[in-house]
C-alpha cells in the first residue's frame, strides 16, 4: 500500500505562533485516495482532537489545520517553524 | 461591471520581504512598467518570539542597508512612493527606528533628501490594561490576564489598511511601518483609490509574498494591476510564471484558513474567486468579496522568561546511542538530584534532547532508524545568567562522563567545542493571541513626519 508521502508533497508551516497548517499536495489522480483518508485518521497520529480540515479538489489539495501542539518558540515547542510536524503522517499508509 | 471612476493601481513587489534579495533585471523592468508604489514587507513572526521580545531585526543590517538603498534608488527613479510593513522583523519601535536610522544613513551618503512617514504600532502596556474588556481572545489563544501585560517588553498591535492610507497621505516618498498585516500595505492605496474591495485584499494577501505564488520563487519581482473588478498579477522575471494554480494555491502558505482571511475591519472572502490564465505568464482573479465587520486590531507581544545555556555532547559509541533514551532519563534524574543537593529549591528548566533521534519531534517522532551518532542538546533555563550557567555546569560532569550503568569502566563522550556550554541569551515567548477593539483605527497608532 502507498504512503502518504508517495501520492502527495507534503509541506508543513505555522500559520501564526499558536497554528500550523500541512497541506498535502496531490495530483489529480491521487487526490480522491488521499481526501477519503477520515479525518480522524489524521488527528489521531497528530495527538490533536480539533484539526480543521479544508478538501480543494480544484487544487487537488487535503489542508490540516491545527492549534500548535507547543507554542511557537515555548519552551517545550520543538520546531520555530512547525516544518517537520508533517513528518508525523508522512509514512501512514493510504489505502 | 468595472467602476468607471475606477483608477488602476499598479503595485511592484520586490520580494517577500526585505532582507532575501531578488532578480535585479526584474527589479528594473518593475521600475520601467511606472508603477504607482512600492511595497514590500519587512517582518514576520515565524522566526520566535526574541525578535519581538528584544524589539530587534532578524537580517543582518549590512543585508538590510544595501537591499533597502537599492528600493529608496527604484522609488525615486519610478517617482513613486515606497512601503515598508513590519520594519525589523517585528514591527516594534525600537527595530522601525533602526530602519529610519539606515534609511538616513543611505540618504546622506547617497545625498539625496527624502519625506519620511513613520507609523508605530506599539501599545502602552497599562493602556492596554485599562482597556482589558476591549480585548478578545483569537482561537488557540492562550489564558492571559491584563496583569500579565506589565512583564512584556513589546507589545504590537497589527495596523490595516486604514493606518497605512494616514501614512501614505502625508505624500512621504518613504513610508515606514511598524508592525502591519501582511496584506495592508498592498491594499492600502487599492481600496484608498476605489478599486474592487475583494479583488484588493486578495490580490494583497496573494502577493504579499513577491514571487512565491508563482515558479522561480526566488527571483521575488511581482507586479499586480488592481482595478474595478479585481486583479492581475504578473511575475517580472524571464524564468517566473503565474498560473492559475499557483496564484490559487498561495492562499494555503501560512493560513489556517484558506477561504476566510480575517484583516481589521472585516474579512476577505475567496470562495467565490475564479482564476485565468492571461497573457504570457499573468493571472487575472475576479469574484473575491469582502464582508465588512466590527473594527479590531490583532495584538502581538512578547515577554522574557530567563535566560538559556545550552550544551552539546556527542554520542558515538555504538551502545550509548542505541540507548540514548534510557542514557538521557537517568543523566536527567541524576542532574536533578544533584542540582536540588547543591542549589536548594533554585527555579529552572532543564531538558535533554537528542539530535539525530527525536530532537524534532519528541513523543511525536514515529521513525526508528538508528543513526551512526547521537548529539545531546541540555538546555538550561533559570532567572538569569549565572544561574543558568552554573547549573549548565553541574551537570557537565555527567554529560561527559555519565555510565549507561553502574559498574562499567568510566566513559567519555565527544564536546565539540570548550567549554560546551553556549549562552543562549534571553529567552522570550509569546504572550497574545488576541484582538482588541477600535472605535478609531488610528487609536494608539502614531504617526510622524520626518524630512531626512
Amino acid at each position: 500500500m502507498p504512503r502518504l508521502r508517495d501520492l502527495a508533497r507534503l509541506r508543513s508551516k505555522n500559520a501564526g505562533p499558536f497554528w500550523i497548517t500541512i497541506d498535502l499536495f496531490c495530483d489529480g489522480e491521487s487526490y480522491a485516495r488521499v481526501a477519503a483518508v477520515a479525518t480522524e485518521v489524521f488527528s489521531a497520529r497528530l495527538g490533536v482532537g480539533d484539526v480543521r480540515r479544508f478538501d480543494m479538489p480544484d487544487l487537488h489539495v487535503v489542508k490540516l489545520s491545527l492549534p500548535r501542539p507547543q507554542v511557537q518558540g515555548s519552551l517545550q515547542d520543538r520546531d520555530m517553524h512547525g516544518a517537520s510536524l508533517v513528518e508525523v503522517l508522512a509514512d501512514m499508509e493510504v489505502g | 461591471m468595472p467602476n468607471p471612476s475606477t483608477e488602476c493601481v499598479r503595485i511592484l513587489v520586490p520580494a517577500g520581504a526585505l532582507g532575501l534579495g531578488w532578480d535585479d533585471v526584474a527589479l528594473a523592468r518593475g521600475v520601467a512598467r511606472g508603477p504607482d508604489l512600492i511595497a514590500i514587507d519587512g517582518g514576520s513572526t515565524d522566526s520566535g518570539p526574541a525578535y519581538l521580545g528584544q524589539g530587534v531585526s532578524k537580517y543582518s543590517r549590512a543585508q538590510i542597508k544595501g537591499d533597502w538603498a537599492v528600493l529608496i534608488d527604484a522609488a525615486r527613479k519610478a517617482g513613486c512612493p515606497l512601503v515598508i510593513g513590519t520594519a525589523g522583523t517585528c514591527g516594534a519601535a525600537s527595530a522601525v527606528d533602526w530602519l529610519v536610522g539606515i534609511t538616513r544613513d543611505i540618504l546622506a551618503e547617497t545625498g539625496h533628501r527624502a519625506k519620511i512617514a513613520v507609523l508605530y504600532s506599539d501599545r502602552d502596556p497599562e493602556d492596554l490594561a485599562d482597556r482589558w474588556d476591549r480585548v478578545s481572545p483569537l482561537p488557540g489563544a492562550p489564558d492571559v490576564e491584563a496583569s500579565a501585560l506589565a512583564d512584556c517588553t513589546n507589545i504590537v498591535a497589527l495596523a490595516g489598511v486604514e493606518q497605512v492610507q494616514a501614512a501614505l497621505a502625508t505624500g512621504a516618498e518613504i513610508v515606514i511601518c511598524g508592525r502591519t498585516t501582511d496584506t495592508a500595505i498592498l491594499a492600502a492605496l487599492p481600496l484608498a483609490r476605489g478599486c474592487h474591495l475583494g479583488g484588493a485584499w486578495h490580490g494583497a494577501k496573494v502577493g504579499e509574498c513577491g514571487a512565491y505564488c508563482c515558479t522561480h520563487p526566488d527571483t521575488g519581482v511581482i507586479e499586480i494591476d488592481f482595478d474595478g473588478r479585481g486583479f492581475t498579477l504578473t511575475p517580472l522575471a524571464e524564468t517566473s510564471r503565474a498560473t492559475p494554480e499557483t496564484v490559487a494555491a498561495h492562499l494555503l502558505y501560512e493560513n489556517a484558513d484558506p477561504i476566510r482571511l480575517h484583516e481589521p475591519g472585516g474579512y476577505l472572502d475567496v470562495s467565490g474567486a475564479t482564476y485565468r490564465a492571461v497573457g504570457d505568464g499573468s493571472v487575472r482573479v475576479e469574484g473575491s468579496t469582502w464582508v465588512p465587520g466590527p473594527y479590531s486590531v490583532k495584538l502581538e507581544a512578547a515577554r522574557k522568561i530567563g535566560h538559556g545555556i545550552l550544551s552539546l555532547v556527542i554520542l558515538r559509541d555504538p551502545r550509548y546511542v542505541v540507548n540514548v533514551a534510557d542514557w538521557c532519563a537517568s543523566l536527567e534524574a541524576r542532574a536533578r538530584d544533584r542540582i536540588r543537593s547543591r542549589m536548594g529549591d533554585v527555579e529552572y528548566d532543564l531538558q535533554l534532547r537528542r539530535i539525530g533521534v527525536d530532537s524534532a519531534l519528541g513523543d511525536l517522532e514515529p521513525g526508528r532508524a538508528i543513526p551512526n551518532e547521537v548529539g545531546v542538546t541540555a538546555q538550561v533555563i533559570a532567572a538569569d545568567e549565572p544561574t543558568a550557567r552554573d547549573i549548565a555546569k553541574l551537570v557537565n560532569p555527567l554529560l561527559l562522563h555519565h555510565p549507561l550503568t553502574p559498574d562499567e569502566p568510566m566513559p567519555t563522550f565527544a564536546f565539540p567545542f570548550s567549554p560546551p556550554e553556549t549562552d543562549m541569551g534571553a529567552r522570550y515567548e509569546f504572550v497574545l493571541h488576541h484582538v482588541l477593539a477600535l472605535d478609531d483605527p488610528m487609536d494608539g497608532f502614531r504617526l510622524e513626519v520626518l524630512d531626512a
